[in-house]
């Protein structure tokens, strides 16, 4: 795949479509892939596999703002908050040339891990095996046991937007689970569980600003939580409501602009499922204002910024039963 | 720091007795930036007044804190005072210690306690006030009315008599609206023709008045004191400046099926037609829908017979683009459609006709020529029953809740022409209550059953059905409690009234508020009857909900009171509590834009200097003249780069953190 | 902790109510020029629309200590500003529904429309909620304990 890649990015930068690609490049170890951009002669480095979780809309927007055209692969997930920025005019379309690349669900190295395979050293995926190289010999599994949660319910193997897209010729990835299915537990547990819930893991949380720094809808040029003259900015993380209220406001301000890429719980190194907070936004106003998925339609006005007039009260929340 | 004064006061009794005016004066006085603090017994009087003004110029406050009644009393009187004393009237906010406190407590300890928490929390947001000066922007002098009924005229008139331009934009091909359709009016019974024409040709001959005659409004941009608005004139595919008026074409044109919108129906009309004789502009318009010429190519006649060759079959729609500095709605009303009452046979039997098509059997430029005559078999009726409140009053969903308040009076007067004109006929009128408020209403009403003897039966019609040429009507007598039978000749339908359709569109683009019944939102109902809450937009006539032609009029002449007196003015001052843009913090994300209800948000590319960076990035911006300060922008915006003057999210804050503290 | 004897003994709820200027706020007005009593528990806000209230706001005040938080607007379709309301409505809806998925009671926060000529149900609604609030205590999931004096 990589050399499929690699062949159609030559091409374009050779007939000049554009003079630079953004993609992925190993970090320090294998599995950790981090986002670059590669001049032509530097393509060797260049890499597309399992381990290509970042979404690389977000870095378009500086980009975009550079001369001369980028070429950006993205995955058919990426493409959702690709559009989203173009709706916010935070991308610079005109300097961007979108490559649709197939996906066939991320792989999580934690999960690999959790089958007792240590030592790792290099992974290879064929067909659906992955072949690891381990320094006690070399193991193989099958690879849909180890995909990233988020992958689990693929939002689906079509871009929703891009200038060319890499057929891959494999079969499409597909969902395997129900994207609400942890929301609807929560929403049935009483309000002291819910409650013990979210302080058990939003007391994890050390303030590293990862979640904020990698989502695609907190592009903000200047956080509230960094400005001083919001009257919230982040303070010392002693006490555990800086915590909740940091998660909610930022949930907050992406409801509606989240297109549930996942990486803000990829990225949590301390595996708080953040993303079941901007799961409720949307399973909420999926119920009360109709399905949305934010960056398919790249004409919708978003579900906080229109109305019906005839929309539920508030006191749904109360009414809507639970315990 | 600030330095603030703050004022108690008692209000007489009114605050004092239930909260202890020392001891809020004692508690606040140590406050951070409190540098003087008095209570006085009326602090909105002119010794009160003076107080502020000295301690102002005494202490060289920067805030003022006036602790009393609700800021929607007195806000204007103490910022005034403040101004007077040299102080931006924005540094002063007030605490409501009266209806929020004094006023609903009665535990004199627990009110004095509440009382010095707000009088804290107003301290805490005249902190972070800033000095706002209002800006300004200039006035169109020139007036739109839309609608061309006698609403739309006598406002027009009265703007005109006062010198301003007004234009009328009426969306059929004549101005004269309802009125022109009615034969005789209440309590009075002048001809209705003889007291609307001469206004309709005064309108039409005012130097100051343009008509925009079967022309729509198009567009709406701008707002109070700058509308840019465009209007269609549709193409009549005839040139209003060559036709005489003469009807020839009229006459000679063989297409007959269309239906004359102003005769209701009863006949038809061609498809080159004049309204009515009287219609002004007296020009004949072509009907594409049934022209010959314009569906197959053939005919042609009306060119042929036109003198004036004012026949133009390639005409186009016309788009007039116009300034005004202010807008009246007086798009008016119809008679709801009856589908939904089967139990009168209105669209079975010819017989049962609505009030309106009642009127056009009566008049003389009527389909009979003012004989009343039975549609059916045009023979002379000699029984004939009135059913009031036909879909008014009306809960079950089928009608409209309201009053429709026109209907007793114009029964009272059909049962009495009727009457009168025919003393051998029978009159039956089926009421739920009659109600005649109005100068010589009721005597009118009495009248018709005292002197012409008119029979008024409490309760309602619950069927009309067919019998031999003759109409059956079932219903019930509630005083006698008994069921009645009568056969009648004709059965007249007093319809609900409602908002003409256009009413929400043409709403929708000026973003005034309708209601559920779709007539139009007062900005007060009792104190701002004319004016809709959307500043620049006025109301008159129907549109603002049921009224007779006296009402109108009076309505119509308020709101041209209201026109003119913003046209007076040559500049007007803008509300400076308005959303403001952190062009460092704008992402140009355009959320802002999305949900702002009067379009005040536009987008520039601009080049800014973040910190030593200079870029160009698209920021929001804020027309101060458009933007009325409601504040959906500030919480869309992500990055807070938006913000309201005068309730900014640091001054909220503070007084969330001052009460909760 | 002693501070935590002291209130149970005489348990005072906060509740905070936003106030749209022009209908709720003239409501609350009229609640008081009919000497229509409630609790002094409940301290008014005045913000020009329902829509100017930010969740930042809401999230504030439990922080420093509110018991319940209630928004009060103009009725849906009546809005000053013709639709600021419609947009507060989806918002608080958002916002309560979130509260109350992460454990917070949902009956601690509250959004009605209140015209400037329902006194009496300005009234009323206080009452109401003051009560729901009065009998559900204190707030301690969200409040920040630093900002305890």
């Amino acid at each position: 795949m990589t050399e499929l890649i690699k062949a159609k990015v030559s091409e374009l930068l050779a007939n000049q479509t554009a003079d630079r690609v953004l993609g992925w490049k190993k970090g320090e170890f294998f599995y950790d892939e981090t986002p670059a951009v590669f001049q032509a002669e530097e393509l060797d480095d260049l890499v597309y596999d399992g381990f290509s979780a970042p979404n690389l809309s977000k870095y378009l927007i500086k980009e975009s703002k550079k001369e001369g055209k980028v070429i950006a692969l993205l995955k058919p997930c990426d493409t959702y908050s690709f559009n989203q920025l173009i709706m916010e005019h935070r991308i610079n379309r005109d300097n961007v040339y979108v490559v649709g690349v197939p996906c066939r669900g991320n792989l999580d190295i934690n999960k690999i891990r959790e089958k007792g395979i240590k030592g790792i050293q290099s992974i290879k995926e064929q067909g659906d095996e992955l072949i690891i190289e381990t320094i006690y010999g070399t193991k193989t599994l099958p690879r849909e046991e180890v995909i990233l949660d988020r992958c689990l319910c693929c939002k689906g193997s079509q871009h929703m937007v891009a200038d060319e897209v890499i057929e891959s010729g494999e079969p499409a990835w597909e969902a395997k689970a129900d994207r609400f299915e942890m929301v609807t537990k929560l929403e049935n547990m009483t309000s002291d569980e819910r409650f013990a819930f979210w302080r058990g893991e939003l007391s994890k949380c050390i303030r590293c600003n990862a979640c904020r720094n990698v989502c695609p809808a907190c592009s903000c040029l200047q956080c509230v939580f960094d400005d001083p003259a919001s009257k919230v900015q982040a303070k010392s993380n002693a006490d555990d409501f800086e915590e909740n209220m940091f998660h909610i406001i930022r949930a907050f301000h992406v409801a509606g602009r989240c297109t549930d890429c996942g990486e803000c719980s990829r990225v949590c190194p301390q595996g708080i499922p953040l993303h079941l907070l901007n799961r409720k936004f949307i399973k909420d106003i999926d119920t009360f204002y109709g399905e949305y998925q934010a960056g398919a339609d790249i004409e919708a006005k978003g579900p906080l910024t229109e109305f019906n007039k005839d929309d539920v009260e508030p006191s749904i929340v109360k009414e809507r039963g639970g315990k | 720091m600030q330095k603030i004064g703050v004022f108690i006061c008692h209000c007489g009794t009114n605050i004092a007795a239930t909260v202890d005016v020392e001891a809020v004066t004692e508690a606040i006085k140590n406050e951070p930036g409190v540098v003087y603090a008095a209570n006085y017994q009326y602090m909105c009087s002119e010794n009160g007044q003076a107080l502020i003004k000295n301690a102002i110029a005494e202490y060289g406050l920067t805030g003022v804190v006036v602790c009393s009644c609700s800021p929607r009393m007195h806000e204007a009187t103490f910022r005034k005072a403040a101004q007077e004393a040299g102080l931006n009237p924005y540094m002063v906010e007030i605490a409501n210690i009266r209806e929020h406190c004094s006023w609903i407590h009665k535990d004199k300890v627990e009110a004095t306690e509440k009382a010095i928490i707000l009088a804290r929390a107003a301290i805490a947001k005249v902190h972070l006030n800033a000095p706002l000066i209002s800006g300004q922007s200039d006035v169109t002098k020139r007036a739109l009315v839309i609608g061309g009924g006698i609403a739309g005229i006598q406002t027009a008139l009265d703007i005109a008599e006062a010198g301003f331009e007004v234009d009328i934009v009426e969306k059929s091909p004549t101005i004269g609206g309802k009125m022109a359709q009615l034969d005789k009016t209440f309590p009075t019974l002048d001809c209705a023709a003889c007291i609307l024409t001469p206004k309709m040709v005064d309108a039409k001959s005012n130097d100051k008045i343009t008509l925009y005659t079967y022309s729509e409004v198009e567009s709406v941009k701008g707002f109070v004191g700058n509308f840019e608005v465009s209007i269609r004139k549709k193409a009549r595919y005839v040139n209003t400046d060559l036709c005489t008026g003469c009807g020839e074409c009229t006459t000679k044109c063989p297409s007959r099926k269309a239906k004359s919108e102003f005769n209701m129906g009863l006949m038809n009309r061609g498809a080159i037609y004049i309204p009515f004789a009287q219609a002004i502009p007296n020009v004949a318009t072509i009907d594409p829908q049934y022209c010959i010429h314009m569906k197959t190519g053939k005919c042609g006649l009306c060119e042929k017979v036109c003198s004036a060759h004012a026949i133009d079959f390639k005409q186009q729609d016309e788009i007039v683009e116009q300034k005004y500095g202010a807008i009246v709605m007086a798009t008016g009303f119809n008679l709801i459609n009856l589908d939904q009452f089967d139990e009168f046979g209105y669209s079975k039997y010819p017989d049962v006709v609505t009030s309106l098509e009642f009127e056009r059997l009566m008049n003389a430029a009527g389909p009979t020529e003012g004989t009343l005559l039975r549609p059916s078999n045009h023979e002379h009726p000699h029984t004939l029953v009135f059913v009031q409140c036909v879909g008014s009053r009306d809960t079950s969903g089928c009608g409209k809740p309201y009053c429709s308040k026109i209907c007793c009076m114009y029964t009272a007067k059909h049962a009495m022409l009727v009457r009168d004109k025919y003393p051998d006929t029978e009159v039956y009128v089926f009421y739920i209550d009659v109600r005649t408020p109005g100068k010589n209403f009721d005597e009118f009403y009495r009248r018709a059953v005292e002197q012409y003897g008119v029979h008024y039966i409490k309760g309602m019609v619950g069927k009309v059905t067919d019998k031999d040429g003759k109409l059956i009507v079932q219903g019930s007598d509630l005083l006698e409690n008994k069921q009645l039978k009568i056969e009648a000749d004709m059965v007249v339908l007093a319809a609900a009234v409602e908002p003409d359709p256009s009413a929400r569109s043409v709403a929708s683009m000026l973003t005034a508020s309708i209601d559920t019944n779709d007539f139009m939102t007062e900005a007060h109902a009792k104190l701002r009857p004319v004016e809709s809450p959307t500043a620049g937009i006025f109301l008159s006539g129907m549109a603002q909900g049921p009224k007779d032609i006296p009402e109108t009029v009076s309505q119509a002449s308020a709101c041209a009171a209201k026109v003119i007196g913003l046209l007076a003015k040559d500049h007007l001052v803008n509300n400076p509590c308005v959303a403001q843009s952190n062009e460092l913090r704008c992402n140009g994300c355009s959320n802002c834009e999305k949900v702002c209800p009067y379009g005040a948000i536009s987008y520039i590319e601009k080049e800014v200097n973040d910190h030593g960076v200079r870029e160009v990035r698209r920021i929001a911006q804020v027309n101060e003249a458009v933007c009325q300060g409601c504040g959906a922008c500030t919480v869309t915006c992500p990055s807070g780069a938006m913000d309201l003057k005068g309730f900014s999210t640091n001054q909220i804050m503070a007084e969330v953190d001052a009460i909760c503290r | 902790m002693s501070l935590n004897e002291e209130t149970k003994k005489e348990y005072k709820p906060l509740i905070v109510a936003f106030c749209c200027n022009w209908c709720s706020y003239a409501g609350a007005d009229l609640a008081g020029s009919s000497r229509l009593t409630y609790p002094t528990d409940v301290k008014i806000i005045r913000v020009p629309c329902s829509c100017r209230v930010n969740p930042l706001f809401v999230l504030r005040a439990f922080q420093r200590g509110a018991d319940g938080v209630i928004i009060a607007g103009c009725h849906p379709g009546d809005c000053h500003y013709t639709s600021g309301n419609y947009f507060a409505r989806r918002r608080m809806t958002l916002l309560f529904s979130m509260l109350d998925y992460l454990g917070i009671e949902r009956e601690r926060t509250r959004v009605e429309w209140i015209s400037a000529a329902e006194g009496v149900k300005f009234s009323t609604t206080m009452n109401e909620f003051a009560k729901t609030i009065h009998e559900l205590g204190e707030n301690k999931k969200l409040r920040d304990l630093r900002c305890e004096e």
